[in-house]
């Protein structure tokens, strides 16, 4: 008790504050020492996010948005979701930093320096859509294993950089290339430096788009660490798992890259249709590829109280993985009927595109405003929960908010 | 013979009584010199030192439970807790264990996995603990094809 009076009585007593907690040997500490717990990492500060994004996780980092942080046209980092297999390199050395192309279908391995990346190839700009392939997951039945997103865990920033087709052809690739599996910096959470938290990757055909990006700049500036500086892999409309951060080696694979979260149940879905919680054999895994059509409601955050006769101005995103949405439409009456948004056309390939919408409510009550895009294969997005799978990835049923007419 | 047996006795029975008074006083002023250095009797309290003790070691407590949780990890108290913390917040953050649900079947695959490709350790007893604890306090909730919206925040929507 003397003790905590002592503490509380001298300038020791923010810092135990600060701490939650007594600070044992508090007159010990040394000037300018900062305590561990105050090391301990507030994730909105040392990742410049908003304050209202949600954490999953803090071990390893998942963060999420909320539907109406997305609002803006091209997300900024604040409001970008972090989703980490293993943990964050550190010590990252921009000029010792290298890129490899190696593999079973290359010439011969080959190295570059990032200004060699930057001075040798010609850079390109692009606003990718990334979603991470489980997002939605909270929402399966049986509940799938994982982080459990909501809806938030999808972004549309710019990125700049380099095609990785122009590297590829540079460091001379064979006949016999199938697909491309990237190496990088992170480190596997038991902390074994033989093991990779993540390296997926995708087959030539979409390692070889224009819009593939080995990427420097993120939304013009450099990319933010949790984003995978110095170096991220950006491949637009697949899941996010593909644009591997932190890239250090890119191998050329004369087979279906199979590193870390290419088999098993991860990023994998059920070739065929399966009943809820039915178990699938590895074998009958198909990886998944193009993310399906989906889109978001970005404002009005849901909950919107508004006076009877008044119209509501809905706004948000649809995307629909390597294709274009071509179709946006509400409804007000729990899909009975449907009524066109006005939609735009994306800033490039595999970018978002946004909708709006002047939405009428009849009388005073209770409403549901959901969404509906359809991408341009006709394709439209549930109104309930699509196929269920062991890992819960793919949910792309309808977003939906509250309102309420006074 | 007698007489002289008499006195004797006479003799050992005041000497026993000197002794005892002797003592007596001895422990009388012992007692009052202790008396002024200690007036609390504090000394014959000693268990309330230690006392005060535990209580500043229990706020300070790195596993301290509140309300039913455990501070450090979010985890709920119950039995098994200390085996779920000890063996599955290693490698990953105990978020990742409170968000999952799953039943006991998919909680063991969930740690097969993590044997054959995370370095899980063999978890020999404590595995039948774990599950337990898992399933008995982290039960899969029913949520159908689609959940009613909850948790809404109403706000006035200005022009």
């Amino acid at each position: 008790m003397k003790r905590r009076h002592f503490i509380r009585n001298t300038a020791l007593g923010t810092l135990t504050a600060a701490v939650g907690t007594d600070i044992v040997f508090g007159r010990l500490i040394p000037e300018g020492y900062s305590l561990l717990a105050l090391q301990d990492p507030d994730p909105f500060t040392l990742f410049s996010k908003d304050r209202e994004m949600v954490v999953l996780n803090d071990r390893p980092w998942n963060i999420e948005a909320k539907a109406h942080l997305l609002d803006d046209k091209i997300t900024p980092n604040k409001y970008m979701f972090i989703r980490n297999n293993g943990l964050i390199p550190e010590d990252i050395d921009v000029n010792s930093w290298t890129l490899t192309i190696d593999g079973e279908a290359v010439k011969k391995p080959k190295t570059y320096t990032l200004s060699e990346l930057r001075s040798k190839f010609k850079s390109y700009t692009y606003q990718l859509t990334l979603e991470c392939g489980g997002n939605g997951r909270s929402e399966f039945d049986p509940p799938a294993k994982g982080n459990q997103w909501t809806v938030g865990a999808v972004s549309c920033a710019t990125w700049t950089g380099v095609r990785l087709r122009d590297v590829l052809e540079d460091a001379g690739i064979t006949d016999k290339a199938v697909y491309i599996g990237y190496h990088a910096a992170d480190v596997h959470l038991s902390r074994d430096p033989g093991k990779e938290p993540i390296s997926r990757g995708a087959p030539m055909a979409k390692a070889l788009q224009d819009e593939t990006l080995l990427a420097f700049k993120m939304n013009g500036q450099d990319i933010p660490l949790a984003h995978g500086y110095p170096l991220r892999l950006v491949a637009g409309g697949w899941p996010a798992s593909v644009s591997g951060k932190w890239v250090q080696r890119i191998s050329v694979r004369d087979r279906v890259h199979d590193g870390s979260k290419m088999t098993g149940d991860a990023y994998r879905m059920p070739c065929n249709p399966v009943a809820p919680g039915e178990k699938v054999k590895d074998e009958d895994m198909c990886i998944i590829e193009s993310m399906p059509v989906k889109s978001l409601i970005t404002y009005p955050r849901s909950g919107a109280v508004i006076k009877e006769g008044r119209k509501l101005s809905i706004r948000g995103h649809a995307w629909a993985g390597e294709l274009e949405v071509s179709k946006m439409e509400y409804s007000i009456d729990f899909g009975s009927t449907w009524s066109t948004c006005q939609l735009e056309k994306p800033a490039n390939r595999l970018a978002w595109q946004h909708f709006s919408a002047e939405v009428s409510l009849p009388k005073k009550g209770y409403y549901e405003i959901w969404a509906r895009a359809t991408d341009s294969r006709g394709k439209s997005q549930p109104m309930l929960l699509p196929g269920w799978n062991p890992k819960g990835y793919l949910n792309n049923a309808c977003h939906r908010i509250a309102i309420k007419v006074t | 013979m007698e007489e002289k047996e008499k006195f004797r006795e006479q003799i050992r029975s005041i000497y026993r009584l000197l002794s005892t008074l002797l003592v007596l006083f001895v422990i009388t002023v012992l007692g009052v010199v202790y008396l002024l250095n200690d007036p609390d009797l504090s000394f014959f309290r000693g268990n309330e030192v230690p006392q005060e003790y535990v209580a500043v070691t229990t706020e300070d407590d790195f596993d301290k439970i509140e309300n039913g949780i455990h501070v450090r990890t979010g985890l709920k108290e119950a039995e098994g807790l200390m085996t779920v913390v000890n063996n599955c917040t290693n490698c990953h953050s105990a978020q990742l264990v409170i968000q999952n649900r799953m039943n006991e079947e998919r909680w063991i695959a969930t740690i097969r996995w993590m044997q054959e490709t995370q370095n899980l350790w063999d978890l020999g007893k404590n595995e039948e603990i774990i599950v337990n604890y898992l399933v008995t306090n982290y039960p899969p909730k029913k949520k159908g094809r689609r959940e009613i919206l909850t948790d809404i925040q109403w706000y006035e929507l200005e022009d």
